[in-house]
């Protein structure tokens, strides 16, 4: 049956040893009256058969490699070299538990460390966790951790307008018990001074995007003015970035960031329907005792030898329970590793390509686009591989449009949460968008301007 | 030169890994103030990476490897028809924010595990959003919080937990905002009722409990802490990290547990990939649906097409998207080859298999079982206190049983028994497995009483000795870049 292994006989001479007649007898301590429900379940498939229904159920779903994508908006299409899934297949590394065990589990430290370190390289920072859920549990981490940092005195948290909604969502769900406050998306528009004004001497942390959701990028002088502006009034600054444009951007390291967090799945891991991801989380080495999340270090064993273990648990949940920074306990080891040997395959050269292409294409998309009749590419500062697109009609008819003429999957429709912005889109090129795709995209979108296409629904 | 040396130890200036096509659009400069001055990652070959890491991947131990008997964790056979469903590209190359008609099939599926997780535990609305049991913890509190406040009981600020219960409980319950109050186990491993009599009163949320607890025992007195809770107005939240045992045999909601939550890593066998991705969706009552995270697959008016629902009165969003889709699609897959029967055989050799080797360790005699007057559930918590060998603990045993090329048992939890050893065979282990593995801790008792040292030197067969943890701790180096060596 299945994957059980027991022999009748097996079975007979294991009750025997227990002193038991029947298998039965083991559960008497389960109510009588409610034991051994009838569960109304599927018949059990044979692996031929599942496979057969799997096949099936996934081939209704219109996937991005036979389909060109423009959809970002927290979630990327990129590049994964094969040799990504050939590291996480390695029955050793996905079959194993958290390294409780370090001697037997040297394979997933030396790697965890190696994440830690080659994140460390790309965010210019000192410190980065073994992960976090993913980038929006790792922005209301960031915040429980600001206000821990500074000893609870302060509590609240100001959040650019900016930021990626489902964060900000994320962020008000984790801290709805905390005594928190979160201010700063009511604003309009992402002009950081407007951010400033809004700290006060309760502030524990301002949280920024960068390039933001929106795709716009802030040069890394106002981000350093930024920084200095929120350390002046006792606070600390969280960016929000993208590791894929940190092969070529100035990392906020490098402008006085105290935290980063990204969204980490553009390393390596597929797009899978929005998760598993991986939650980037790095930080100020000063912080180190206050932040949450699994540590890899360093250390020698009983011969002197290098080694690699969990280190400064007492920060969690299983040595200080209700007092640890955070509950998190089992996180996103193998996506953590998969990024690992996406940056150790693309190495310094390869990234920097992913990252210009990205640029080169996106920009490409939008002199293009803004060409169109009807078309606006909009925001005044520049951006890297996503742009906001205002539209002649709305963007649900123009997606349905390129869906169902080109098999075009289209840009984000930002209408609902940014109505201001009118029937705008959000646009992402990608290093994966062949310039055919974009002249198509560019095509399909002017003959969707027009108000007698006739749309209908037939998908 | 190794290939396991430290990546950055492998690199040579020049060195790429994998090439990329040249722009195929014109090229559009980037302004000179946005560029990084340098991008200080490796530079290696594929064969160097390839090698790099499968010399690694030979340096863990791991279910694929052999027996794994860690405690609380269940480490079962991790089927490869799992891993081959979420990697359909009709899975793994959808993007989550797709008009909902172009992934109608992933939306069918999460719309079924979604049921069928229902069934099987006995709750009428069940999210999949959270992404891990912490995760789901978190969000059971939070739920919980909410239907509280929603009914205008806003003095409640206290939750009760077990002392056998999991760390992850209390800290869960801290970043509700909740103080979380101790009760203590009785003589026979359960919830001490009076102690639980005298804690219940108006500021109290409701109960954590693990059931089967991390004893390995049925809490025999479910019900009755059910009914208390209750009728004091409060909720009893599942932890269902032992969810093993029982499939099939009793369904959680059917105790009287209001909201639970499940790890689909551990009973449904998506692997645990080392510490994660795991997948901790969430159960409830009726009477507590419309509190879910959301948003939650739902089936349209017309019942033709599966549309996105975010419950009224939601706690809100945990996570970005939809949870971990590539998880949920290995314990769906899981689930579909198992069916009722299926996963009732699987509860039922689970726990033939931890009282088999409870049994088999009374008779030895070497590790005492303070609870082994009971069957146990789906594992079995032992001591690692063997009589005439006082200098030996329980990390000596352990580091001992990976000479024997063990993973060795979950130990030192539950923090209320001493010099624990927490022992969960899974129900894909052979007897032969289980026998040898039993042989192997009378010859460690052995070894204890007349070569103790081969105990304190353990392990000598591993990839590393022991190692120093109070060094790691005190002077931590978590980053090595070739210039810069950055401590804390």
């Amino acid at each position: 049956m299945r994957y059980i292994p027991h022999t009748e006989a097996e079975r007979r001479s294991m009750m025997e040893v227990i002193g038991i007649q029947d298998i039965d007898e083991l559960f008497a301590d389960v109510p009588a009256d409610v034991r051994y429900p009838q569960l109304d379940l599927p018949q059990p498939m044979t692996e031929m058969e599942v496979m057969r229904e799997l096949d099936m159920m996934a081939a209704e779903n219109a996937n991005l490699r036979e389909f060109a994508s423009f959809l970002g908006a927290g979630a990327y299409n990129h590049f994964v070299p094969a040799i990504v899934d050939t590291v996480i297949s390695r029955g050793e590394f996905y079959t194993a538990y958290t390294p409780y065990q370090p001697e037997i589990s040297q394979g997933t430290l030396q790697a965890a460390f190696e994440y830690q370190s080659m994140v460390a390289a790309l965010t210019g920072m000192e410190v980065v966790n073994a992960s976090h859920y993913d980038g929006a549990t790792a922005v209301a981490e960031a915040a429980i951790m600001a206000v821990n940092v500074l000893r609870h005195k302060r509590r609240t948290i100001v959040v650019s307008p900016s930021l990626h909604p489902q964060y900000r969502q994320v962020l008000r769900t984790y801290t709805q018990g905390m005594e928190m406050k979160i201010v700063g998306d009511e604003l309009d528009g992402n002009d950081f001074h407007a951010l400033i004004d809004l700290c006060d001497k309760d502030t524990a942390l301002v949280i920024v995007q960068n390039p933001d959701f929106l795709g716009q990028l802030h040069t890394p002088q106002e981000m350093q003015d930024l920084a200095d502006a929120v350390h002046a009034k006792g606070a600390l600054l969280a960016v929000a970035t993208d590791p894929i444009a940190l092969g070529l951007l100035k990392p906020p390291g490098d402008y006085g960031a105290d935290i980063v967090t990204a969204e980490g799945h553009v390393l390596g891991n597929s797009v899978s329907f929005g998760g598993p991801y991986l939650g980037i989380f790095a930080f100020r080495k000063k912080y180190v005792r206050k932040s949450s999340g699994r540590l890899v270090g360093e250390t020698i064993d009983v011969d002197g030898k290098k080694g690699y273990v969990l280190t400064l648990s007492t920060r969690e949940q299983h040595i200080r329970r209700e007092k640890a920074t955070s509950n998190i306990c089992s996180n996103q080891a193998l996506n953590a590793l998969a990024a690992a040997a996406y940056l150790a395959a693309m190495g310094k050269h390869g990234l920097r390509k992913v990252a210009e292409l990205s640029w080169h294409k996106a920009h490409y998309a939008a002199q293009q686009i803004a060409q169109l009749d009807g078309y606006e590419v909009v925001g005044d500062k520049p951006f890297f591989k996503e742009f906001v697109v205002k539209c002649p009609r709305p963007v649900a008819e123009i997606n349905q449009y390129l869906l169902e003429e080109y098999g075009i999957i289209g840009g984000y429709d930002l209408s609902q949460e940014y109505p201001g912005l009118g029937d705008a889109m959000l646009l992402c090129v990608t290093e994966m968008n062949a310039r055919e795709e974009i002249d198509d995209l560019v095509t399909a979108l002017g003959e969707a301007a027009a108000p007698m296409i006739r749309l209908e629904v037939t998908l | 030169m190794k290939y396991d040396d430290y990546i950055y130890d492998l690199s040579r200036p020049g060195r790429t890994g994998v090439d990329l096509p040249a722009p195929d659009v014109p090229e559009t400069p980037i302004p000179a103030e946005f560029l990084r001055d340098e991008l200080p990652l490796p530079e290696l070959s594929l064969p160097q990476v390839a090698r790099h890491y499968l010399r690694l991947s030979q340096k863990n131990y791991a279910v694929d490897k052999g027996f794994y008997p860690l405690g609380s964790c269940t480490m079962k056979y991790n089927p490869k028809v799992n891993e081959w469903a979420a990697r359909l590209p009709g899975f793994a190359a959808i993007h989550p924010l797709q008009d909902p008609a172009t992934v109608q099939g992933a939306m069918g599926l999460m719309y079924d595990l979604q049921q069928m997780i229902a069934e099987i535990a006995g709750f009428d609305a069940v999210s999949l959003q959270p992404a891990a049991g912490a995760h789901g913890e978190f969000t059971g509190v939070l739920i919980m919080r909410a239907a509280q406040l929603a009914r205008g009981e806003t003095q409640r600020h206290k939750i009760l937990v077990p002392d056998s219960a999991h760390g992850t409980n209390p800290a869960s319950t801290a970043m509700a905002g909740f103080t979380a109050v101790q009760i203590p186990s009785d003589a026979d491993g359960n919830v001490d009722i009076e102690a639980l009599k005298g804690a219940l009163d108006d500021e109290v949320i409701g109960i954590m409990i693990t059931n089967p607890n991390t004893l390995g025992l049925f809490e025999s007195h479910l019900v009755e802490v059910a009914r208390l809770v209750h009728e004091a107005g409060g909720l009893v939240y599942g932890d269902g990290a032992y969810l093993n045992a029982i499939m099939g045999i009793v369904r959680p909601g059917d105790l009287g547990i209001d909201v639970m939550h499940f790890n689909l890593h551990k009973t449904f066998s998506t692997p645990h990939g080392g510490g994660g991705p795991g997948s901790g969706p969430v159960g409830v009552t009726a009477e507590l649906a419309e509190f879910l995270p959301g948003p939650v697959v739902a089936l349209s008016d017309e019942g033709d097409e599966y549309i996105w629902k975010q419950p009224a009165q939601s706690i809100g969003r945990m996570k970005s998207f939809h949870g971990n889709f590539g998880v949920m699609v290995k314990a769906y897959t899981y689930i579909k080859m198992h069916g009722a029967d299926g996963l009732r055989q699987v509860s039922e050799m689970a726990v033939l298999n931890a009282n088999y080797m409870q049994a088999r360790i009374l008779q030895m005699g070497d590790y005492p079982i303070p609870y082994g007057h009971r069957h146990c559930m789906h594992e079995t918590v032992a001591q690692g206190k063997i009589s005439g060998a006082d200098d030996v603990h329980t990390l000596d045993i352990a580091k001992r049983l990976i000479d024997y090329d063990y993973h060795p048992p979950t130990i030192y939890f539950p923090l209320i028994v001493h010099e624990a050893l927490m022992i969960e065979p899974t129900e894909t282990e052979d007897k032969e497995t289980l026998d040898g593995f039993l042989e192997t801790l009378d010859r460690i008792a052995d070894e204890a009483r007349t070569h103790p040292d081969l105990l304190h030197e353990a392990p000598v067969n591993a990839p590393t000795r022991r190692l120093d943890e109070v060094r790691a701790a005190r002077n931590p180096i978590l980053v090595r870049l070739p210039s810069t060596t950055v401590t804390s």
